[in-house]
Formats: C-alpha cells, structure tokens, sequence
C-alpha cells in the first residue's frame, strides 16, 4: 500500500486550498499515514461482483411540479412575461 | 418555580392547569443557563429576547400544539433566520442565516419556545465536543469528564436542564453517543425520514438530524412533528405511521463482543437482555460479519463528502477563510481529498462503497430473522477530558457500534440504561430496519417500564 511522504501531503493541501504550516505538516504526516493505513484494511474484503452503494433511499429522480409563478401571468407569444429586474438607461 | 417538569406531558399539564406560565418556565430555564453556563460551555448563543416573546404568545393560548411550551435549544448547525450561527467553527463565527432549518421552522410552528444555540465539535467533526473552536463542552455530570460528541451542546443543555429538548445531528454516532454519556434518550432517525434542509452538510450520504429528550414519549411527540417531506430535501419521504407488532423477536450480534469493549458496558447489554427475555422478548445471537469494517469504510466515506463539503467554505460567500478551520477540520479535508485524488479513488472511496454495500446485506439477512437488533453506543462509558485527543484514530474508534447505522441508513434509538461503578451514565442503543422508529419506540418503552427509569438532571 501506498505510504504518504511529505510531498504528498503538501499536494493534497494544495488540491485541498489549505495552506498548511510546517509544523502542521509534521503533524498530518504521520497521523494520516496511520488513518490510511487502517482504513487500507478494506482490500482483504472480497468485493467482487458487488454494486457500490452511494446512498440508501433507493428513491430516483425525485422531482417536484414544475410551476411557474409570474405576477399574473401574463404570456407573451411562448414566454412568461415578469418584472424588470435590472432598470434601462432610458427610465 | 420550583421544580421544572422533565417530560413535555407534565409540562402542558402544569400550563394548562395554571401552574406556572410560559415565561416562568423561561425564566427557570435561564436562571440555570445563567448559574452553569460559564463552567460548562454548553450555549454558544442564548436567545433570550426571542424565548421571552415566544413564551408571552404560547401562554395567551390554549396550549394545543404538540410542542406548545416546550423549551427547545439547537445545536449551533441549525440555520436559524437573524440569529448567530458558527457550526462550532470560527469561519462562521459573525454567520447571520437569512433563513432557517425546516426541522426549526416545524419545531417552532408546533409551539416550541427556542431559548439558544448550542455548542459543538466544529463541523459536527468529534466524538468529544473537544474539537469546537469555542472551547470544549463538559459533562454536567462530571465536568473532568466528556458530553461526548459531536452534538456535545445538546446532551449538555438536556441533561443540565438548561432547555426540556434540544435538536443535534448524527453521522456516525453524534447524537446517540453524546444522549448515552448524559443520560438521555437520543435518535437517529432512518436517512430519508426529517429534512435536513438549513442543516449545515457534513457528509451527505450520511448526516440525519438527531433528538435529544428525556423520555422515550417525548422523542415519539418530536419525531412526529419533525418527519416528513419538504420540497427541499429530495431524500425524504412520508410515510403513514405502521401498526405495531404484538410479538418482537430481538438479535445481538456476535461480532460485538470485541477487544476494547469495556467490561462494564458488556455486562449492561447482557442486563438488558435479561430484562427484555424476562418481559416474554426472545433475544437471540445473530451474525453481522462485516462489524469490524464498519469504521474503516466510515472513515473513507465521511472525510470524502466533508472535503467536498467543506469546499464552499472559502471566504468569500460566508465569514473567513480557509485558514480559520479548526485542526480537525483540516484533518478530514486532506484525508478526503487524499481518498478522492487521482490514483486513489478505486483503492479507497469505491471499495468503500462496495463494502458498505456488503455491510448493508449483513443486515438486510438480519431482519429477515429480527425485529431489531441491541447494541452498546460506545464501546465505553464516558472518558476524560483529553484522553483521547493525541490519537485521531482512537478517536475514531469510539464510532465503532454508531457508524452503522448511519452506513445502512436505518434508524436507532439510544437508551439511558444505568450509571457505571464510577457514576457516569450507560446505556445501549437499538437498531431497526429502515423507517421502523415507533416500533423502536415501543421497545424502549417497554424496557423503561421494566426497569422502572425515572428521568434525572445532572444539574
């Protein structure tokens, strides 16, 4: 298994955005080599043919009414018309 | 007044019956905020002005709402509209929310009185509340000792009577391990079953929102008014409430019984037995054979969501930037980032969700033959400040019974039990299939009544 250096933990920072200092660098080295480590343990499980589940619900597609809420809904040939949002240089 | 009521029940009924008012309850409340806060660190923000105009509203009523009168104190992740709210983090420590939580929004409609925000591991990251940039929280129990966490304000506020109910979250195990070390009844509900809308994310796959109460009644009067759908959070669903069975059939896994499982608490779980097989209850060993994966496969997952989580906090939409994250915080988002990295993301995150898959098959084949299952909450009772603080991974470990629920998505409620040989409070928790919380309710209370448990404060 991998084992992190020193220069790994400064680029998953950067990919992180998190400017780390060096004596903070010093602590995550070795603590996050020993998290990975541990968690590592999973590959002694026999996940062949094995859907991986990403959430629990079973729910798909959830969707809600598709509505259009315009002050008195007026149409304009296909469209909505709705207030101005931005005011015109002539006003 | 005196002595203030310890179940939502007694509580109406003294209102109703002249007792004591609304704003005297708030006023008991906040004399005790006032005389413990300071030791404890349990508010972060007490909304007194707020309770008071609450209270004056719910006693000119006839007090018929589910939850009229009753104080109620959140955990500082619940966007609440104009008041203060920091996630335990100094990012957020001037947030203003320009809205609030619906489970807020629902509580409050039900007549709720909000006296405050509470205390936390910042970004729900801890099973100490040692981990929150506003100091660490400590039990009102025995202040040398931990709330535990991450909802460490919550089991404080309940447990020293500073509020009757409080709402936290549970990822792992942050509302039931914290409800076990105070001596509360805590829920995690089924993922799916409350919104989580105007809850601060923390690991999406996971994060459900947790009660704190007293009593098991008072969690089934929460749980009512807090479930169902919203139209913002598309992972929850209604459901009518079930009958409930006559005849339960309850399993504990072999694979509990672990190194590191305290003696004291092992010897509570086979008390709890006893008591549920004297009650005519058959209890019968069962097998969940990925038990041992469960924090390994938790600790790919939860670091993963945080780290994409935790990437909108870049001090420019909300409070300060990145720098102002808490150590742990940064901890989980290197180890997220790791996991996800280029290289990485087949040897740890998809194998984490295929072994979750495997560990959601052990209990699916569980409650073909079991109604639900008991289980300790923390593999010890309650321990010292900064005793588990140098080590991360010790930490971690003491997530070890909680994260499965989380991982398969199913409810479980935690129950106070008993006090250890040294005064701290212990309990269990009980684990049923997805959207079987009354169920769980009926046989925590039947185990309430058995043992003749009387709700107590610490405080």
């Amino acid at each position: 298994m991998a084992r992190l250096t020193k220069k790994d933990v400064i680029h998953v920072a950067e990919l992180s955005n998190l400017k780390l200092t060096d004596s903070e660098i010093k602590k995550f080295l070795p603590q996050l080599t020993k998290i990975v480590e541990f968690v590592g343990s999973l590959t002694e499980v026999n996940t062949e043919n094995i859907e991986p589940t990403s959430q629990t619900t079973g729910l798909i597609n959830v969707t809600r009414e598709d509505k259009v809420i315009s002050e008195n809904m007026l149409t304009h040939e296909d469209y909505f018309k709705v207030k101005a949002i931005f005011q015109g240089k002539d006003k | 007044m005196n002595n203030i009521p310890l179940t939502i029940k007694e509580t109406q009924e003294g209102l109703k019956a002249k007792k004591f008012s609304a704003v005297e309850l708030v006023d008991s409340y906040l004399a005790q905020i006032n005389k413990y806060n300071k030791e404890f660190n349990i508010f972060l923000t007490v909304t007194e002005e707020q309770a008071y105009k609450k209270a004056k509203e719910i006693d000119r009523s006839n007090f018929q709402s589910p939850l009229s009168g009753v104080v109620v104190s959140y955990k500082d992740i619940f966007l609440t509209k104009d008041v203060r709210t920091t996630a335990g983090s100094k990012i957020l420590e001037s947030y203003i929310p320009p809205y609030s939580a619906t489970s807020v929004n629902r509580i409050e409609a039900a007549g709720a009185i909000p006296i405050g925000k509470l205390n936390c591991d910042a970004f729900a990251h801890g099973s100490s509340g040692e981990n929150s940039d506003f100091g660490v929280t400590k039990n009102p129990w025995n202040k040398e000792y931990v709330t535990g966490g991450s909802s460490s304000g919550p089991a404080g506020a309940v447990s020293a009577n500073m509020s009757l109910v409080s709402l936290g979250s549970d990822t792992g195990g942050s509302t039931r391990q914290p409800a076990n070390f105070c001596n509360l009844v805590g829920l995690k509900p089924t993922y799916g079953a409350i919104s989580r809308y105007g809850v601060i994310a923390m690991s999406s796959s996971l994060d459900t929102v947790g009660t704190f109460t007293h009593t098991v009644g008072d969690m089934e009067i929460m749980y009512d008014v807090l479930r169902g759908e919203d139209g913002f959070d598309g992972n929850v669903k209604n459901f009518v409430k079930p009958e409930i069975k006559k005849r339960f059939k309850l399993g504990i896994a072999k694979e509990y019984f672990i190194d590191g499982l305290d003696a004291e608490v092992e010897k509570m779980i086979f008390e709890v037995k006893k008591t549920y097989e004297k009650m005519g209850i058959e209890v019968v060993e069962i097998s969940l054979p990925h038990t041992k994966y469960m924090v390994p496969v938790y600790y790919i997952i939860q670091p993963a969501e945080v780290s994409s989580n935790l990437g909108r906090f870049d001090g420019i939409r909300y409070g300060n930037n990145r720098n102002s994250f808490g150590e742990e915080a940064k901890r989980r988002i290197m180890l997220g980032s790791y996991i996800l990295s280029a290289g990485y993301y087949d040897e740890y995150y998809e194998k984490a969700m295929k072994v979750r898959t495997k560990i959601i098959n052990d209990f699916d084949e569980a409650f073909k033959t079991v109604d639900a299952i008991i289980s300790p909450v923390s593999p010890t009772p309650p321990f010292k400040l900064g005793e588990n603080t140098k080590d991360p991974l010790k930490m971690y470990l003491e997530d070890v019974y909680t994260t499965t629920a989380n991982l398969v998505g199913i409810p479980s409620l935690a129950l106070p039990s008993t006090f250890s040989t040294s005064g701290l409070p212990i309990g269990f928790q009980i684990m049923g299939p997805r959207f079987s919380e009354h169920a769980l309710f009926e046989l925590g209370r039947k185990y309430h009544q058995e043992i003749d448990y009387k709700p107590k404060i610490a405080l």
